[in-house]
């Protein structure tokens, strides 16, 4: 990771990240018709230099140290603090990215910004550098280390094992009947896969093809195993079950032909294009099917 | 074309994915056979549909469709919706029925996929 990197990817996150992302939320406030004197102990007591001033919710003006200071001294500590506060405030909306931020820290040299929500002016928080920062290595840590490590780890693999022969198996187990769950391997395995610093348009194709190769099981069985052998060469997957079968692979492989019951055309599958696709994904492709006995799939994607 | 564009030509409200408005798409995909999709949607497409599923955004997902956009006003119900934001995806609801939602994008010159060979080999 050099230098040079990092530092373009910390600028993406301020375009991205929204200042609602980063902000404090908990905003100590202060209302308009209270006297001056009031606010000593509240900025002694949260250790603030100024607090926004809010009538229902809605930032009506902004209140220093300076003004309470400058209020001491001519002794007007009895004053309302809505005759003394800033009624002209620079402030930002919520869902700014954290760019117009800093921009607006850069153009002002203020400490802080009221954040305010575009179309009605109710205070939702407050921003300060600090918050920025703290909202940028959050993000940063969640996005980049968790997934780049993940990424690291496996691509290497194949490196570090000594062997003339390597393969890493993942299996995946398949309920049938459940939709709520279907497509859940395929999902998984395209992670791994990813991860393991496939080609992205070879992963692709073995997520389309294991995806298809599951919701057969899903559709038609009572369950079935999907497992992919990852070898450096190439992707093997295995989908077996031990459903009805199919009479006339010739016939299935047509497309448009389709045995699915109604209920899974109305979720938008068994069009008849499932084994068909399978096939336009892969590099090589055989069934095996007997009718009362189970259906066995097998895929190889060539890698590189 | 950006998200926030289709958006607008859409009238379409945004259900997840407020954050991720400015992302390009390149292609309209619009299908509710989802195995369709799966066979001839391109990477980084937005897929059009009436279907409204959890298998919709597992579908997408797959198939790295980046976002989904329901037409005739359908909502999904919550599982969709969070499943869509585990995985990152944008999702929009448009009132407008299927047909005029492709030909107001195509107007505005979001391209679709153009011939397709049903025997041909995906990616």
């Amino acid at each position: 990771m050099d230098k040079k990197k990092k530092f373009t990817k910390i600028q993406e996150l301020t375009y991205e990240l929204k200042i609602k992302d980063v902000m404090t939320k908990k905003v100590v406030i202060v209302s308009p018709r209270k006297p001056i004197y009031e606010l000593r102990k509240i900025l002694y007591k949260k250790g603030i230099s100024g607090t926004p001033v809010v009538t229902k919710g809605e930032l009506v003006g902004l209140i220093s140290i300076e003004d309470f200071i400058k209020c001491l001294a001519q002794g007007e500590m009895n004053a309302l603090i809505e005759e003394k506060m800033a009624k002209k405030v620079e402030t930002l909306y919520a869902d700014e990215p954290v760019v117009h931020a800093v921009r607006k820290f850069d153009q002002y040299g203020f400490g802080r910004f009221p954040v305010i929500k575009r179309n009605n002016k109710k205070l939702v928080g407050i921003i300060t550098k600090g918050d920025i920062i703290k909202g940028l290595l959050k993000k940063l840590e969640i996005d980049y280390h968790e997934e780049e490590i993940h990424r690291y780890r496996a691509s290497h693999i194949f490196e570090d094992i000594i062997a003339d022969n390597t393969t890493l198996t993942f299996q995946y187990n398949v309920v049938g009947k459940d939709f709520n769950k279907a497509g859940e391997s395929a999902s998984g395995l395209k992670r791994t896969l990813y991860r393991l610093g496939i080609q992205p348009n070879i992963v692709r194709r073995a997520s389309i093809a294991t995806y298809e190769a599951e919701m057969n099981i899903v559709v038609f069985t009572n369950g079935g195993k999907l497992t992919a052998s990852v070898q450096p060469h190439q992707i093997k997957i295995d989908a077996s079950d031990s459903g009805p079968g199919i009479p006339d692979i010739e016939q299935a492989m047509q497309p448009g032909f389709s045995t699915a019951p109604k209920w899974v055309r109305e979720l938008g599958f068994g069009a008849g294009m499932g084994l068909l696709n399978i096939k336009n994904c892969v590099d090589k492709m055989t069934l095996d099917s007997k009718v009362g006995k189970g259906t066995h799939l097998e895929a190889v994607l060539y890698l590189n | 074309m950006t998200i926030e564009e289709i958006k607008e030509i859409l009238e379409a409200e945004v259900i997840t994915g407020s954050d991720n408005l400015k992302m390009e798409v390149k292609i309209g995909c619009a299908a509710d056979l989802m195995s369709d999709v799966l066979a001839f949607a391109k990477p980084g497409a937005i897929l059009l549909t009436g279907l409204t599923n959890p298998q919709v955004v597992r579908t997408v997902e797959i198939a790295d469709v980046k976002a989904i956009c329901f037409v005739r006003g359908k909502k999904p119900d919550e599982n969709t919706i969070k499943l869509a934001k585990d995985k990152n995806l944008i999702l929009l609801m448009t009132h407008l029925p299927m047909f005029e939602s492709c030909g107001r994008l195509y107007k505005k010159g979001l391209v679709g996929l153009g011939y397709l060979d049903i025997n041909k080999r995906n990616g």
